[in-house]
């Protein structure tokens, strides 16, 4: 196993954001932790990537507790991160390789991530699908072996969305492991091997799109498709 | 430590300011401004020390024909403000405007001061000094000249206006911007890096210094050859002590914005060390004279130690190793700050 999460838990003062939760993810796959807003998706997933400290709970890297050097073998693309402003989107990529022992080179993710004709363009000069691309070059800037992806696709048109996914693939075939955070349940089921389905801080349901699709779609004619797992699992309605 | 991460945040944050034209620009032009400002209205080093009212005497009336005595009117430093009517300059008194109001006369010669007045106090005793022969003196006093290099309030003045400007620049230009990269999120991605909070911070510390020096250096040339600055020690000596200096007040700037996300907050800190210093740490006069526990204080604000050591070596042509007190103190609140900076450090909200 690459990752083997145990009884993972993140209070705050009177919340419990992240209850005890329990899951392995297998090397070169993909992995989908899919839940409402607040559900504690992304909570879990720092804790995991060493952002924020876990209340309890154990996590392990290749049978190991994290050590410093996890840092040089995992790739992060948040869902919200503003850039340097006054940087050129080549000196940000270059910036951020220096800070690896062993960085792809900066033309090779450039080209990868379809940056070439924008890498002399200042950060916030960008578009919003631009930024979604040099956020993902970034995170692959170290060629690590495990993608952190959170909402990857928000805010592309379905061309760039596409062309996100053709990236997601490639690092995959290359034997990455990859752990997405998605409200998109296309891009889930498209792309993910593995998924739990998170409720209130919990896991409510874990597997790959096939058995959640076998086990929680009715035969009364509703679309069999990860959408229909997910609200019947998670409810109909909107909650305050 | 890595160097290499290091130097790469270094490099990073010095494009930023370098490419911020705006900020750039400023940080050139408000010492400028400041230093011409200043020399402006303070430059005239033989400007006048007391205002001496006189009535009732006509505009344009040459000095030599007032009825005062001779050794008033020869007097240096005094400037002589003539009015038509004794109500007119008694008004002026009143608002302490002038600092002495005398009758133009033959004797007994009438003045009026203001009794709450410390100038008028002493421009009285040079008045009444005047009236009497010099010779009245031979036997009672004996002069001795001395003569010495003259300092300029331009020279005195100038390192305080850079030390201010660096102060501003350290502490703003590092804790404010380490605070709103933390509200936006740009310390988060770094910490999902191997980046380390002493590697960024020191990283920090040096982009701000460097940039301080080639701040100091550009408008020390700029205002070289508009001021013609008098300097007694070595420029070089003066640099390091700028650079000791600017690694001090950025270490501060860095344990400020050590936690938090609050703009407002980091605001406040700052205020709450920077106007203390630009007041206590003789930036625009001197404290000679104050009481013992104000400069008390201000021997342990770095900004005095560093404009102290300044001027010692460009006034008095001190010696890096006759400051080496003031360069000890700069060294251990750098050290100081920026350990417990790191320490406290939090990349995210």
């Amino acid at each position: 196993m690459l990752l083997e999460i145990k009884g993972l838990v993140k209070r705050y003062k009177d919340v419990t954001a992240v209850d005890g939760i329990s899951f392995s993810i297998k090397e070169g796959s993909c992995f989908g932790l899919l839940g409402q807003n607040g559900a504690g998706k992304t909570t879990t997933v720092e804790m995991i990537e060493d952002i924020i400290t876990p209340t309890e709970g154990t996590i392990l890297f290749k049978g190991k507790p994290r050590d410093r050097d996890f840092r040089e073998k995992i790739g992060i693309q948040f869902q919200h991160t503003e850039l340097l402003a006054f940087l050129t989107v080549n000196d940000t990529l270059r910036t951020f390789a220096r800070f690896y022992k062993n960085p792809l080179p900066v033309e090779e993710v450039s080209r990868l991530c379809l940056l070439d004709s924008i890498g002399r363009q200042m950060n916030d000069r960008i578009s919003g699908g631009q930024k979604q691309r040099l956020l993902l070059g970034l995170a692959l800037i170290n060629d690590p072996d495990l993608l952190f992806l959170d909402e990857p696709s928000t805010g592309l048109d379905p061309l760039a969305r596409q062309h996100m996914w053709k990236i997601i693939r490639g690092v995959k075939e290359q034997g990455k492991s990859i752990v997405l955070t998605t409200h998109s349940m296309e891009e889930a089921q498209i792309l993910c091997d593995d998924i739990i389905i998170m409720d209130k801080g919990r896991i409510i349901a874990q597997g790959s799109p096939g058995t959640l699709i076998e086990q929680h779609c009715h035969d009364d004619g509703e679309p069999r498709n990860l959408e229909t797992v997910f609200l019947n699992l998670t409810g109909r309605h909107l909650r305050a | 430590m890595n160097l290499k991460r290091m130097w790469a945040v270094l490099v990073s944050r010095n494009y930023e300011f370098l490419r911020d034209r705006a900020a750039f620009g400023w940080n050139f032009l408000f010492p400028f401004l400041i230093v011409a400002g200043f020399a402006l209205v303070f430059g005239n080093d033989n400007r006048a020390q007391f205002k001496v009212g006189v009535f009732p005497v006509a505009p344009e009336t040459a000095v030599e024909s007032l009825e005062l005595p001779d050794r008033f009117k020869e007097t240096l430093y005094l400037d002589l403000i003539y009015f038509d009517s004794f109500d007119q300059a008694l008004d002026r008194l009143s608002h302490h405007k002038i600092d002495i109001l005398i009758k133009n006369s033959s004797r007994p010669w009438q003045y009026w001061i203001s009794d709450t007045s410390p100038k008028g106090y002493v421009a009285e005793k040079i008045f009444r000094e005047s009236t009497v022969p010099l010779e009245a003196f031979d036997e009672l006093l004996r002069k001795e000249a001395i003569t010495t290099v003259q300092i300029r309030y331009i020279d005195w003045l100038f390192p305080g206006i850079l030390g201010m400007n660096m102060m501003f620049s350290a502490l703003y230009g590092v804790g404010f911007v380490i605070v709103r990269y933390r509200k936006n999120g740009v310390l988060k991605r770094l910490k999902a890096t191997p980046v380390t909070a002493l590697e960024y911070l020191t990283a920090q510390m040096l982009s701000r210094v460097f940039l301080i020096l080639f701040t100091v250096v550009i408008v020390w040339v700029g205002c070289d050859l508009i001021f013609d600055f008098h300097t007694q020690g070595s420029v070089f000596d003066a640099v390091v002590v700028f650079a000791m200096g600017g690694i001090a007040l950025s270490s501060m700037g860095l344990l400020i914005a050590a936690r938090g996300t609050s703009e407002e907050v980091a605001n406040g800190l700052i205020n709450f060390i920077s106007w203390p210093m630009m007041f206590l740490s003789e930036v625009w006069f001197s404290l000679e004279g104050a009481p013992g526990w104000i400069q008390t204080i201000a021997g342990f604000l770095p900004l005095t130690r560093m404009l102290s050591a300044i001027r010692e070596i460009l006034n008095d042509g001190a010696t890096l190793a006759q400051v080496g007190p003031d360069l000890l103190f700069l060294g251990v609140v750098s050290l100081a700050c920026l350990l417990a900076a790191s320490w406290l450090f939090s990349w995210t909200k």
